[in-house]
């Protein structure tokens, strides 16, 4: 700001002169820092050298010798790593991250949406859901969800059979396991294939309409191909030579229900938590994104013949998204961050297993924490990266 | 702008204010000219440490503090309470938070040589245990191939556990909490099948279930955990304090001196051992800085080792616990008092 | 458009016959009509939702009125195998531990303090917020420099005045969530500011460190940066120097909130037009000047609503300290519910429920004041 009067300064006195200035308060301020971070880490390594805690990210290649119950990738207390935790933690992480902000933006649309109807009833209770849910802390909903809700479930023995196989207990939901065999891999490949003839399929449609003004029934033909493909795959090599697919179903064990594939209930509520806590938050940005919609398109949408769905289909939700996109990036890298409050009911996800155990065994604070924030804010980046391209994509191309 | 750095710079000196400079001087003396001990106890477990609605300070381990207290200023009021959890102990009493730590901290090499601790005495010796839902006809922890446990983090419990199923080639799904109570929690509404910790822990977290009676705990011990309070590694004085009034207290036991029967014992006996004890021959409490009268106050107004165990957590109290490993050595157990003499 | 159909042309001689006047649409029943049923879809939505809010309401309020339970001296008031009746809500536990979710620990003949601190703070929020208030300077003042210290000596104590020392370990309950939540504000608006002005320096090197603390603040949880005060603070300060165990999540929450504030105020500096900027040059104000008397003054003013919900951010955020060990209201709720005297199984949900009673209604009345100052402003807008 100050710069705009340095063109021609009359023989003043240097401290008026605004560069000067500029220069005098960014070298103390660079001092300021250094010194800081100068007495921080020898500070650091003083006391770590009193204590004779290890340092350096040696630590990462040593056994790690505790159990997590959730891995997505071969791991165990006798042969796995620090590293391996870390690895796991991250990805069980990612895991909730992904449902939760599917879910939570299903909501939030639902919820936005009928915050906005005409119907007064719908609308109050979008209202009641969003103004109830966005004033009480997450943390107190998430220990609702699992120390209130989910542990008054039935014991494993008596667990509730909701379809053949599909069992749902305090232990969490057991359910089928599909087991592929070695040919199962031509069914992904048709699924592969489903895909990419579909988008083609569209291409063409898309160019023909422009072209014509022929509707084509876009949304049938891709359904098909890309559920009907694998389906077809299925069937012929099921034909060819027996299923490649059979299911392990949950038995009862002696303690638990064996086999099958398991949500743990703290994943389940951690999940649940979190999609209707951020559902509520993005309610609000999609009603204020349509809101910002103004009014003559809705009616030039009527006017032109368009019924209300396909109104706020063409007309109203496309040009909400420009207002909508970049408050809901930032709703979705809340959940993302607010997931780490699976430490307080036991879901094992990035900070309870690296910050939680593994800094309790190893003592190496500065690593571990390091670590676990340069994980978030990686997660963080490529988050907004992603995001901000599917804006520009979205954004208004004005002539 | 003015205003923003006033508020900056206040704020500075607020939390300046906070901040101590510990180590600086001896902790008997701090605590002296503070007028009162600073404990650091558990955040919760009936018969060691746990508060009641007025904030009042019961246990086992909350006793201990108190005669500590009361070795110090005569008075067993003299003392606050810190909880800290498993993962905030070390950190509180390295910066100087706490005075002392008595929440059943187990001793262990690491902990007395890596992180700036010292354990001056073991007040409960015990070990690793499970408790499992009486309904389920477990009758060994080797008989829990396959099972869910609970299991608080940031404890040596949770590797003794992955230890003892890998040692017997068992299958097992942990489930681990940040706190004690909420794999107790956990626990009890169904969500494991076995709850580990110290076998102490199990007969006071089991006083949470409904009906404690449904809940057995296994005979198995899997580790060996001995308990006691911790100081800051480097002031010799403080810990000799805290080692010596363990074993004053042991000593009482051994010789029969009872909070009843101390101001009578102090008048009456010729025993030199009680005598000493007591305060009445030759100058021990100045010895370690205290007054002479120190181990009588303690007995008199707090009792002996005995007493103490019996009051808090021995067999007619709810935790219920036997002397076991825990007997005087004369009874065949571990605890042993050294000779004050 | 390209296909010409031939047409035959029709032109109108006689005017249409008029159709009836709309039915009046005055009346609750026409309201009902429209709103509620007005096509077969929306009936469908309207009966969906009837059933679900006769599902779901009157449970509920069974359950926090009808058959809660009022009296009793332990978990047996509530209890169903003792009283022999369906138990609601146990308020009886609430009741009986009220003063532990107030004050915690602190001693019970001191809690004179902590309410004459309650005082102390609630004058200072009115004084802020009401925007009519008289001497609203004095009260920036009072509120950012006098009740921090007036606070400090009541909580903390000041023996030279008589006040002893009270250990900030046996503070706890509602007290530490509002400390938190006050230093959070008092700490966080002035440096967020800071930090927002900085990120709009022209000064390369200022404005490189305050985009970094934003960025890198915003981009990890708040639960890693509370795992750092806690753990990493220690170990970055001299050898004896201790930070007290309270102060460190405070210094932890203060530090992720400024970082938000900083953005909030961000984003009031850019809607204030250049003619401001350039108008206060031309007077020839300092930076520091055109800044207090020109620009602050219009930004803050529109970023009201964004500092309350920040705010509101802030005190929700606050329960996270539990996690890290500190006495808040959710860690006393945590610890009295596990207390044998009171086992019972609705007394789990009733510490939760006065849990979100007590945070809704706090969280409810910051959005409330946001939303009126909002329309306040915008009422002064649309002159």
């Amino acid at each position: 700001m100050a710069s705009v009067v340095d063109q021609a300064p009359p023989r003043a006195s240097l401290i008026y002169d605004p560069r000067v200035r500029g220069f005098f308060f960014q070298g103390v301020l660079v001092l300021l820092i250094g010194w800081m971070a100068y007495e921080a880490v020898t500070n650091a390594v003083e006391n770590l050298r009193a204590a004779r805690i290890a340092s350096g990210f040696g630590f990462l290649g040593q056994p790690a010798g505790f159990d997590i119950n959730q891995t997505f990738i071969e791991y165990s207390a006798a042969a796995s790593t620090y590293g391996d935790a870390l690895v796991v933690g991250l990805l069980n992480t990612l895991l909730v991250a992904a449902i939760g902000i599917v879910l939570a933006t299903i909501i939030g649309f639902a919820a936005g949406i009928a915050r906005l109807s005409k119907n007064w009833i719908l609308a109050k209770v979008a209202s009641a859901y969003v103004e109830i849910i966005r004033n009480l802390p997450l943390l107190l909903q998430l220990l609702f969800w699992y120390n209130a809700v989910l542990s008054t479930l039935p014991s494993a023995r008596d667990a509730i059979e909701l379809a053949p196989g599909f069992y749902l207990s305090v232990r969490g939901l057991s359910l089928p396991a599909a087991v592929f065999d070695g040919r199962a891999i031509l069914i992904l490949i048709a699924f592969g294939v489903g895909i990419v003839v579909s988008l083609l399929v569209r291409r063409w449609a898309k160019a023909r309409q422009a072209a014509t003004g022929e509707q084509f029934p876009i949304g049938l033909t891709m359904l098909g191909l890309v559920v009907g493909l694998p389906v077809l795959a299925w069937l012929l090599l099921t034909l060819s030579g027996g299923t490649p697919v059979t299911f392990d179903v949950p038995q009862q064990g002696r303690f638990n229900l064996t086999g099958g594939s398991q949500l743990f209930p703290e994943f389940v509520a951690l999940v649940l938590g979190l999609a209707i806590y951020t559902g509520a938050f993005i309610a609000e940005v999609v009603r204020a994104g349509i809101l910002a919609v103004s009014r003559g398109q809705t009616e030039a949408a009527s006017s032109l013949g368009l019924k209300p769905g396909q109104t706020m289909r063409f007309v109203i939700i496309p040009q909400a998204m420009r207002v909508i996109v970049p408050p809901l990036t930032s709703q979705y890298l809340n959940l993302t961050k607010n997931s780490s409050l699976a430490v307080a009911i036991g879901y094992p996800d990035l900070v309870q297993v690296f910050m939680g155990t593994v800094l309790n065994q190893t003592g190496q604070a500065v690593e571990v924490v390091a670590i676990t924030m340069a994980v978030y804010l990686i997660i963080s980046l490529v988050t907004s990266f992603f995001m901000n391209m599917y804006n520009r994509r979205i954004a208004l191309v004005e002539r | 702008m003015k205003k923003a750095l006033t508020t900056i710079a206040f704020g500075l000196a607020a939390g300046v204010a906070f901040t101590g400079v510990a180590a600086a001087q001896e902790t008997l003396q701090q605590i002296r000219d503070r007028g009162q001990l600073i404990c650091g106890s558990n955040t919760g477990l009936s018969g060691f440490g746990v508060p009641d609605a007025q904030g009042n300070w019961t246990g086992f381990d909350v006793e201990y503090c108190r005669a500590l207290a009361v070795a110090i200023f005569d008075d067993p009021n003299a003392v606050s309470f810190i909880p800290l959890s498993a993962k905030d102990r070390f950190t509180a009493l390295q910066a100087g938070e706490v005075d002392v730590l008595f929440r059943n901290s187990t001793s262990t090499m690491s902990r007395d040589t890596s992180l700036g601790l010292d354990f001056p005495a073991i007040n409960y010796y015990d070990g690793q245990g499970f408790m499992v839902n009486a309904s389920l006809g477990v009758t060994s922890a080797l008989e829990l191939d396959g099972a869910s446990v609970c299991v608080q983090q940031g404890t040596t419990t949770e590797l003794n556990l992955a230890d003892f199923f890998r040692r017997n080639n068992m299958d097992y799904e942990p489930v681990t909490f940040a706190q004690s109570v909420e794999a107790v929690e956990a626990y009890l509404s169904g969500r494991c099948d076995a709850f580990t910790t110290d076998a102490s822990g199990l007969a006071s977290e089991r006083l949470r279930a409904p009906t404690p009676g449904d809940h057995v705990i296994l005979p198995e011990i899997i580790s060996k955990e001995p308990l006691g309070p911790v100081v800051r590694h480097g002031d010799n004085n403080w810990a000799d304090i805290v080692r010596w009034l363990h074993y004053a207290m042991l000593e009482a036991e051994e010789y029969g001196v009872t909070s009843a029967n101390a101001q009578e014992l102090r008048d009456t006996s010729e025993a030199p051992g009680i005598r000493r004890l007591l305060g009445v021959e030759g100058n021990f409490g100045e010895m370690i800085g205290l007054d002479n009268n120190w181990s009588f106050n303690v007995i008199s107004k707090i009792g002996n080792y005995g007493e103490v165990f019996d009051r808090n957590i021995g067999e007619g109290s709810p935790v219920g616990l036997s002397r076991g490993l825990n007997a005087l050595y004369t009874d065949g157990g571990l605890q042993y008092g050294h000779p004050i003499r | 458009m390209t296909v010409m159909t031939p047409q035959r042309s029709f032109v109108r001689t006689a005017s249409e016959e008029a159709l009836p006047p709309p039915r009046t649409v005055a009346g609750p029943l026409a309201w009902v009509k429209e709103n509620l049923f007005s096509g077969p879809i929306n009936t469908a939505v309207t009966v969906l939702m009837a059933w679900f809010l006769f599902w779901i309401v009157p449970p509920i309020l069974d359950y926090l009125f009808f058959s809660a339970v009022w009296t009793g001296q332990d978990g047996s008031a509530c209890r169903e195998d003792t009283t022999g009746r369906e138990v609601g809500a146990c308020w009886a536990f609430v009741i009986d531990r009220v003063n532990y979710f107030l004050y915690g620990s602190y001693p019970a003949d001191l809690r004179w303090r902590p309410n004459l601190f309650f005082l102390v703070l609630a004058i200072g929020i009115v004084w802020m917020l009401w925007l009519d208030a008289p001497r609203r300077g004095l009260g920036a003042i009072y509120f950012f420099v006098v009740v921090p210290i007036l606070s400090y000596w009541l909580l903390a104590g000041f023996p030279a005045i008589g006040l002893s020392n009270v250990p900030t370990g046996v503070w706890g309950g509602i007290l530490v969530t509002i400390v938190v939540s006050a230093v959070g504000i008092v700490i966080s608006l002035p440096v967020g500011v800071l930090l927002a002005l900085g990120r709009r320096s022209h000064l390369p090197i200022v404005r490189l460190v305050c985009v970094i603390v934003i960025e890198f603040t915003r981009g990890v949880p708040l639960i890693t940066v509370l795992f750092m005060a806690n753990t990493m603070l220690p170990l970055f300060l001299a050898e004896g120097i201790t930070v007290d165990r309270l102060v460190r999540p405070l210094i932890g929450v203060a530090f992720f909130a400024s970082a938000y504030m900083a953005e909030v105020v961000r984003g009031g500096l850019q809607a204030i037009p250049k003619g401001q900027y350039e108008g206060a040059m031309s007077l020839g104000l300092s930076y520091p000047k055109m800044m207090y008397f020109i620009v602050l003054p219009q930004a803050l003013r529109i970023v009201i609503p964004g500092i309350v919900n920040t705010f509101i951010g802030l005190f929700k955020d606050t329960t996270l300290v539990s996690i890290v060990g500190i006495f808040d209201l959710i860690r006393t709720v945590e610890s009295a519910r596990i207390d044998p005297l009171w086992s019972a199984p609705s007394v789990n949900y009733s510490g939760y429920a006065f849990a979100a009673i007590f945070y809704f209604f706090c969280c409810w009345g910051m959005s409330w004041y946001s939303q009126s100052v909002e329309r306040r402003l915008a009422a002064s807008e649309k002159r």
